[in-house]
């Protein structure tokens, strides 16, 4: 039973891995650059949330809307000063550019973090955040489970943006050939700057969607990076539903291990999925069908 | 040039008695195999790993451990060696068939298993015992970064001419091409991959026989794998001397700003790391490399402008 409850927080909180994924899933699909400071965006993101709770008393489930335009300025600002450089280069070069400019950012951004507020851990509460629902012999956490709905109704808007909309659909064509896209008329750069910021958008609402269960500090970038890359790796390059899955996958696999070995090693059986899943097929799930 | 400053590098020890010039000195010289060491595989090779950490942290723990429980430091560095270059090939085999970003993310993940593995297994910190401390001086250390840093840029420099290093460059710049030229990529790879984490193996050795007292888990903290990164592309990635003017420069700032801006410093390191990645991206051997060349330039274009008035003034009566 206490297995039972566990795979359900892991459940919950998968959702946010999903969302927390899938904006570092749409800037390499569409700009093949692999922003490796998306975590420190989401952790940006929980911190609008927290001061937006602390001085007003705004709530997360509203912050993020607030996160989420605060976040898409700041990925803009990011791509016209840093990433826009090299973003006709060669593949390869595109890739190990953004990777090593991504982990300067980290270390910056980090920085600021602490700089800013101190490296304290900080928390948001609101009335309801201990509330649970009562069901059967479990219970559900009322504020995890609100930030699950939240993360599959952002995802799904994604989708719906992506597929339905003349924006989505030039999106879309530009991930799938730049070339063929530019001579269709899209203007390709614009595209570039509008999947760039809005993947670190979707940082920021997963950040302030996260405040709401977890703690949030200047240091935890780097992990919410892995998990990501994690899910990405899971779930197949620009399939949102696959990535909300594998979010979903890899919250009930963290949890029930962390249950079963310990939680100290929570993180680590992710990784370790990871790699196995990266080596069983070295050409990547990011490889697009 | 070389010469003499090795001559002073190795007499240094004689002439001052001052510690803080020594250990200023084993620093730079540490950082500089260390960042050679990931040079070698990233420069080189052009394959950008994120998990050197986790080499370094392999053999300061094992070279560490051996030396504590009894054994010469001359046969525990090799151990811690010869464990992250053990480390090196079962990672490298099926962590190098991955291109790109997977095999960086990849690197990365392993540092972190490891980083977390390790910090639960050996959550205490470990000091020296007093005998050990009684017995400690700088010189041994000093001249075992000495001897660690050389080793690693001669290899570097070997490396750079042989057509082993051809083979790596033709990889790092077209694997493709380098391929259907009969560069067996894959091996070349895997080998620089053990050479690099062994020598990051040694650079960790060295580093658990200097330290009086760290956490385990300090030796796989990225910070390893960045400063690594950070000192290569400040001095010049791909490059012989790189390395070592970059471990100079960046050892010189952090002195600096560590005193007088705690945190702040790292703010700095980052990005200047960034503006080098975007703007300057040879470092500072290909700044220097790039000077006569420059002043060429400029004297040409003055010597042409020159011309061109006073060509204009004899047209014009």
């Amino acid at each position: 039973m206490i297995l039972l409850q566990n795979a359900i927080f892991g459940l919950l909180i998968g959702g946010l891995y999903g969302l927390g994924a899938v904006g570092l899933s749409l800037v390499f699909g569409v700009l093949r650059m692999l922003n490796v400071s998306h975590g420190e965006l989401i952790m940006l993101g929980g911190y609008a949330s927290f001061w937006l709770f602390t001085l007003w008393r705004v709530d997360p489930f509203l912050s993020m809307l607030v996160a989420g335009p605060a976040l898409f300025l700041i990925g803009g600002l990011l791509y016209r000063i840093l990433f826009r450089h090299f973003i006709h280069f060669p593949e390869d070069q595109k890739i190990k550019n953004s990777i090593l400019i991504g982990s300067g950012l980290a270390l910056v951004l980090q920085t600021l973090a602490i700089l800013a507020w101190g490296a304290d851990e900080r928390a948001v509460t609101p009335v309801y955040a201990g509330r649970v629902i009562p069901l059967g012999p479990v219970v559900i956490p009322l504020s995890r489970m609100g930030a699950l709905l939240v993360a599959f109704l952002v995802l799904g808007g994604l989708h719906l943006f992506l597929t339905r909309t003349r924006r989505g659909t030039a999106i879309r064509a530009t991930s799938q050939d730049e070339m063929a896209a530019a001579l269709m008329g899209i203007p390709v750069n614009t595209v570039f700057f509008t999947a760039f910021a809005l993947g670190s958008a979707l940082a920021g609402v997963a950040g302030a969607l996260l405040s709401v269960s977890d703690a949030i500090s200047p240091a935890i970038g780097l992990s919410w990076t892995l998990k990501a890359l994690i899910v990405i790796v899971l779930g197949g390059m620009g399939n949102i539903f696959g990535t909300f899955v594998a979010g979903l996958f890899l919250g009930v696999a963290e949890s029930v291990s962390g249950f079963l070995f310990g939680n100290v090693y929570r993180e680590v059986v992710g990784l370790v999925v990871f790699l196995l899943v990266l080596s069983l097929r070295p050409q990547g799930l990011f490889a697009r069908s | 040039m070389a010469l003499a400053g090795a001559a002073a590098l190795v007499a240094m020890p004689a002439f001052t008695a001052a510690s803080g010039v020594l250990n200023w000195g084993f620093l730079i010289l540490l950082y500089t195999a260390l960042a050679q060491s990931w040079n070698l595989l990233g420069g080189f090779g052009g394959q950008v790993n994120l998990g050197h950490a986790a080499f370094f942290g392999i053999g300061a723990l094992a070279t560490r451990i051996l030396w504590l429980h009894g054994m010469a430091v001359f046969a525990a560095l090799p151990a811690g060696t010869a464990a992250a270059a053990a480390a090196g090939l079962v990672i490298g085999a099926p962590g190098l068939r991955l291109r790109g970003p997977y095999f960086a993310v990849g690197t990365l993940a392993v540092a972190e298993i490891l980083r977390i593995t390790v910090g639960n297994i050996l959550p205490e910190v470990s000091s020296l015992p007093a005998a050990r401390l009684a017995a400690y001086a700088i010189a041994p250390r000093y001249y075992l970064a000495l001897g660690l840093a050389a080793c690693v840029t001669i290899t570097a420099r070997m490396l750079a001419h042989s057509r082993f290093g051809y083979g790596l460059a033709a990889m790092r710049e077209d694997e493709e091409v380098a391929e259907a030229i009969g560069v067996s990529t894959f091996r070349y790879k895997l080998l620089a991959f053990i050479i690099s984490s062994g020598f990051a193996g040694a650079a960790g050795g060295v580093f658990g026989y200097y330290h009086l007292s760290f956490y385990p888990q300090f030796a796989f903290n990225p910070v390893w794998t960045f400063d690594a990164l950070l000192i290569t592309f400040l001095g010049g990635v791909g490059t012989v001397w790189g390395p070592l003017a970059g471990a100079v420069v960046f050892l010189l700032l952090r002195e600096v700003l560590a005193l007088r801006l705690v945190e702040l410093h790292l703010l700095i390191f980052g990005v200047l790391f960034i503006l080098i990645v975007v703007a300057l991206p040879g470092g500072f051997v290909e700044a220097w490399r790039s000077l006569p060349v420059m002043r060429r330039e400029l004297v040409r274009e003055a010597s042409n402008s020159v011309a061109d008035s006073v060509r204009r003034r004899r047209r014009s009566p």
